[in-house]
């Protein structure tokens, strides 16, 4: 019992983010004109998986402390690949993916040795970072393009069974087999210390270094996941695409309750922010409300979100306790 | 060579810049014993327990144990040698709950190689009862416990990877009474089943109950080792300080009441931390706060210093009712109040930058000629406050964390003497500095007193407020318990009234 | 060498012996390099960067980032254009120029106000601020027809020039940075900000008023935004959407590949203007080689990489 209150004290931020999820769906699927049907919510779906699978990468890294400004550039390379590998037959498709996601690792781990061995902030190494990738991406395709194989796209960005969304099972899938083995090890435990005090972390004797290459290597694959899925839902490539994921994955982040300061958080709570983000833009487009407002309040809900959860923090008697 | 020895140390040596911290240093620890290491802070004792940990290398010389010789580049490989060390500064993990701080590196897997979180509760409480403190939550996040606590989590950790060697460094600095008395009696039990316990403390009574052998280091020099019980207190002191401890505090002088209170403090409270504090602070006066950790000295200083929000009750400073709204406020009129923070290293300095900047910053408000900032008043103003508390740097420009501990120090103080403050807080300054230096502060706060300063003094060392204070508050759950003067400021009274028992003399203050 | 690598202006002095390297080997292969029209040139190129460094650079001292450049300067150009041109010929086009700057401080002081007071990261805080921004531009150029007329001040700024030759976005440029550097080493907020920068706790227990030193560095970054659109806006004879966006990334760059600490504390100014002058200078050389924008990237991405792990070294 004292686990589950412990838990759920802990996981307080995430808890929110889902309770505004489902005012939003409740929103969004009333104003939608075709309610709520297998078709629409796969609709939705598609729309959240992308920012889902880079938010949820964004999130690792930021577990640790770090960020990762290349993110958006790993997703627009690895889309890139993805319009040029991914057809053909089913071997040449299953060896696309692979590739894909192979690029993504190697991206990510490309990130964490520069970050951990190159001893150079995360930020700016990943600013850095981000403009190789995006390079690459315009060197396999300068110009929106190529193809993506059809038959996997209908796969995935369907239903199974007209019961679920075929893109949230690839997400929840995806999520359990590459985090969840990691996030109930020692090296999930790792990146939690990492995070939360690093020095002890050190001193304990944990893998700290490991962890946080393995962080970035995770961010990487769940960027290429996204960036084979956008380049399923688009059937081609662009390498200008990753653009606005970058910033809006950190915004799902801090949405899902997870401290940017890190140690915390879970990847349910970042889905629920970057669905939150997604849904937000659904609702605002079926409300009818003139598109040229809609970058504003999406601009200002995320305002208030943020400044809302910060004013907890003000409450504190002790004025040394700001600055921990 | 004792042939019972378990833990060697030859000819170990190390240097940091130039300095020895390590001279030769040649030790032994035999197996099942609690052998305590003595000496003053900057005595080598430290080195001497990073070495060991892992966490420096030695220069020159071998550890072995049991006849093994031993190399370890990381506190990892220590710990897998068998030798666990509890630092004083806890490696505890906050945001991971007490279970998973105690198996943290190596916890019991299932079947998949993932963490199995059933047993890892299960070891977790079996190691917090091994050591018999009051029980503690296995599931609770270690942020969310309060420092003793996670000190036992601390030592919980080191328990359960069944070292061969235990250090414990100031390990029982933040416990409650009753649980340094469950932690001594487990140390006890530990060595009657083999393990080596090697126990730093500068608290004499914890080493006379339970430590077998002693050993002294001064300078970085192994000076003596010696059954526990066969020197007098006044015979270590010697050893540790190589000179009679009477030379360490400067006189005091005979006090005069007369005068009115440069601060009165009346009914203050604070959250449930500080619970209706009422005192007066005199021109002159060092008035010591005593009493266990965590029991509101803190926060009193804190609240005074305009820290805390939400006080209640009254502080009268200079004609002021409240006390500051923040720092920035207390330090110019009509205050004129100067904190010396606890941590000097995360709270009083600015390490990466130098030191002609850490000192100018206290009083650079004053150093300004039509807005700009006056170079040669400010270079002049540095000057002096290195001369004024002979801080030794051979370059002003130097990064202030070039320093050594007690030099740092010494530029916390001097940046505040800037500000001609008068009344000086202070949170445990000497901590972890050497006894030359202690011996200058000390002499400076009663020429500071002297001058017409007033000084509110906390410290974890009963012998430093006895020395140094002309009397002592001790604070108990947020209270005044008692005040002590003169001849009633002795170390059991003290300790008696830190525990509760309010039956100690009170207010015996000496004649005018 | 220790010299040259171990003190604090060694990054300046590194990135302007570089920058100087490489003018000096292209210039070789390309003589044009080397006209006075060309490096003038360069020079007005380099200084619209160079003023939005000059105020990304206090932000990045207190360990900040303002993500919120580009639009701040695309409303205040817009919205000051547009004021130019409501007022018509008999207005005072130079009250445009002072609602462009006032945009620029009001923008900076809620930036300020919600990492200084509110405690937000600023990274979130000033992203959602330019989130804000952009949609009220957006908003606003969409729902109405807006002409976009640079007022006069803002086209000598923007145009004009000095003797015929030196263009006056380069003056602005030097006298912007002389204002921060007589600002960060002979005045109080210069003292300030680095012990903020490097540890707050600390500077908030010596009495610093850590809350103003970061509410006034956010101010003084959104009106360099500002001031920045404006000129930007003067030279192109308007305002235009995405006017600010090829500013935020490469301002941070070259704030840190001079020498600055990204996570605060260090880092002297003139080490900025040497990081402007290097990424504008490598640019226009990708531009003039007709390097395809691939590798312009990949080029830009190397270099920070590169030069940072020289400084991660010392």
């Amino acid at each position: 019992m004292n686990a589950i209150r412990n838990g759920f004290a802990s996981h307080a931020p995430a808890w929110g983010a889902w309770v505004v999820l489902l005012l939003l769906l409740v929103g969004y699927f009333a104003v939608h004109p075709r309610g709520l049907t297998i078709d629409s919510a796969s609709i939705w779906s598609n729309q959240v998986t992308a920012l889902a699978f880079v938010a949820i990468g964004q999130a690792i890294v930021v577990f640790t402390r770090g960020l990762d400004l290349s993110i958006g550039a790993i997703l627009a390379l690895t889309n890139c690949l993805a319009s040029t590998l991914v057809s053909g037959t089913p071997l040449e498709i299953a060896f696309g993916v692979a590739a894909v996601i192979g690029a993504g690792a190697a991206c990510g781990l490309i990130n964490g040795f520069v970050v951990v061995f190159g001893r150079i902030q995360a930020i700016i190494a990943t600013i850095a970072t981000g403009a190789v990738f995006t390079g690459i991406a315009l060197l396999i395709r300068p110009i929106p393009g190529g193809s993506v194989d059809e038959g996997l796209s209908d796969i995935l960005t369907y239903d199974i069974f007209h019961l679920v969304p075929s893109s949230l099972v690839l997400l929840a899938i995806v999520t359990m087999i590459v985090w969840s083995p990691i996030r109930c090890g020692l090296l999930g435990r790792t990146i939690i210390a990492a995070g939360s005090h690093v020095q002890s972390a050190y001193m304990s004797g944990l893998p700290v270094h490991r962890a946080r290459i393995v962080a970035f290597v995770l961010a990487g694959i769940f960027a290429s996941f996204g960036g084979l899925f956008l380049g399923l839902q688009t059937l081609s490539g662009d390498a200008n695409s990753g653009i606005p994921y970058t910033l809006n994955s950190i915004a799902a982040v801090v949405l899902g309750g997870v401290p940017l300061s890190g140690g915390a958080g879970s990847v349910l709570g970042v889905f629920a922010g970057a669905a939150i983000i997604r849904t937000l833009g659904g609702l605002l487009f079926f409300t009818g409300i003139s598109p040229l407002a809609q970058p504003f309040i999406q601009g200002a809900i995320l305002g208030i979100a943020v400044a809302a959860s910060a004013l907890r923090l003000l409450r504190t008697r002790n004025q040394l306790e700001v600055f921990r | 060579m004792d042939e019972n020895a378990y833990l060697t140390l030859n000819g170990v040596s190390k240097e940091y810049g130039g300095i020895a911290a390590l001279k030769d240093v040649n030790f032994e620890a035999r197996r099942g014993s609690i052998h305590a290491i003595l000496g003053e802070n900057g005595a080598g004792k430290s080195t001497l327990i990073k070495t060991l940990a892992g966490v420096v290398r030695a220069d020159k010389g071998t550890i072995r144990l049991d006849g093994q010789m031993l190399a370890f580049r990381s506190p990892a490989e220590a710990t897998a040698a068998g030798i666990v060390t509890i630092f004083q500064e806890l490696s505890v993990v906050p945001h991971l709950t007490v279970a998973e701080n105690i198996c943290l590196v190596d916890p019991p897997r299932s079947r998949f190689g993932l963490i199995d979180r059933r047993a890892q509760r299960r070891r977790a409480a079996k190691a917090l009862a091994a050591i018999g403190c009051e029980p503690i939550d296995p599931d609770r996040r270690c942020l969310d416990l309060p420092l003793p606590k996670r000190q036992i989590v601390e030592i919980a950790k080191a328990v359960a990877l069944d070292p061969k060697v235990l250090i414990l460094d100031e390990a029982t600095s933040a416990l409650t009474e009753t649980d340094v008395r469950h932690v001594l009696e487990f140390l006890l039990r530990l060595k009657r089943s083999g393990t080596t316990i090697l126990y730093i403390s500068h608290r004499m009574r914890e080493i006379q109950e339970i430590a077998d052998r002693c050993s002294v280091f001064r300078n970085g020099e192994h000076i003596a080792t010696f059954d526990a019980g066969t020197r007098s207190e006044d015979d270590i002191v010697r050893m540790m300080i190589g000179r009679p401890i009477a030379q360490i505090y400067p006189p005091k002088p005979q006090r005069s009441r007369c005068g009115d209170p440069l601060l009165r403090v009346r009914d203050l409270c604070w959250e449930s931390r500080l619970r209706n504090i009422h005192f007066d602070l005199r021109a002159g006066e060092i008035v010591g706060l005593g009493g266990l950790d965590g029991q509101g000295q803190r926060e009193l200083l804190l609240a005074l210093f305009g820290v805390l929000r939400g006080t209640t009750g009254t502080i009268s400073i200079a004609g002021e009712k409240k006390a500051p709204s923040g720092p920035g406020r207390a330090k110019w009129a009509p205050y004129h109040i100067a904190l010396i923070p606890e941590d000097r290293k995360t709270e009083g300095l600015f390490l990466d930058l130098s030191i002609a900047e850490n000192l100018a910053i206290g009083n650079i408000e004053h150093l300004t000629r039509g807005g700009f900032i006056d170079a040669d008043a400010e270079a002049a103003m540095t000057q002096r406050l290195m001369q004024d508390l002979q801080i030794k740097a051979p370059k002003l420009a130097q990064p202030v964390s070039t320093l050594s501990g007690g030099n740092q120090q010494k530029v916390v103080i001097a940046k505040w003497l800037a500000i001609s403050p008068r009344i000086l807080l202070l949170l445990d300054p000497t901590r972890g500095i050497d006894v030359g230096t202690k011996q200058q502060i000390y002499a400076l706060f009663r020429r500071l007193a002297a001058e017409g300063m007033a000084i509110l003094y906390y410290s974890t060392d009963y012998d430093e407020l006895i020395g140094l204070c002309d009397e002592v508050h001790v604070l108990y759950q947020g209270r005044i318990a008692a005040t002590l003067a003169a001849d009633a400021m002795t170390e059991s009274a003290i300790l008696a009234a830190a525990m509760g028992n309010a039956n100690v003399g009170v207010c015996k203050r000496s004649a005018a | 060498m220790t010299a040259i690598v171990g003190s604090p202006n060694a990054p300046a002095r590194i990135v302007f012996i570089s920058t100087l390297l490489l003018l000096i080997v292209t210039g070789l292969y390309l003589p044009q390099f080397f006209s006075a029209r060309y490096l003038l040139q360069q020079l007005h190129t380099a200084a619209f960067l160079g003023i939005v460094a000059a105020g990304a650079m206090l932000v990045i001292l207190l360990g900040h980032i303002d993500l919120s450049v580009p639009w701040t300067m695309t409303v205040a150009a817009t919205f000051s254009t547009a004021f130019v041109s409501a007022m018509g010929n008999g207005g005072i086009g130079e009250l445009g120029v002072v609602l462009g700057l006032g945009i620029g401080a009001a923008m900076g002081l809620i930036n300020g106000l919600g990492v200084a007071v509110l405690r937000i990261p600023s990274m979130i805080w000033t992203l959602a601020v330019d989130t804000i921004a952009r949609g009220i531009c957006v908003y606003y150029t969409g729902q109405y027809i807006v002409k976009s007329q640079p007022d006069s001040l803002m086209l000598w700024a923007g145009q004009g020039k000095l003797f015929d030759s030196v263009s006056m976005t380069v003056v602005l440029w030097g006298a912007i940075s002389l204002i921060i550097t007589v600002l960060l080493r002979r005045t109080l907020f210069g003292r300030y900000i680095y012990p903020v920068g490097t540890n707050e706790t600390a500077a908030y227990l010596s009495g610093l008023p850590t809350r103003r030193v970061v509410v006034a560095a956010f101010v003084a970054s959104g009106m360099c935004s500002a001031l920045a659109g404006l000129t930007l806006a003067g030279y192109a004879n308007q305002a235009y959407q995405n006017m600010g966006e090829p500013y935020l990334l490469p301002g941070i760059a070259a704030v840190v590949l001079g020498g600055t600490s990204i996570d605060g504390g260090r880092g002297r100014y003139s080490g900025t203007v040497a990081g402007v002058l290097l990424i504008t200078l490598v640019g226009s050389i990708l531009s003039v080689l007709q390097v395809p924008e691939a590798i312009r990237q990949i080029i830009y991405g190397l270099i920070i990489l590169a030069m940072l792990s020289f400084y991660s070294r010392r």
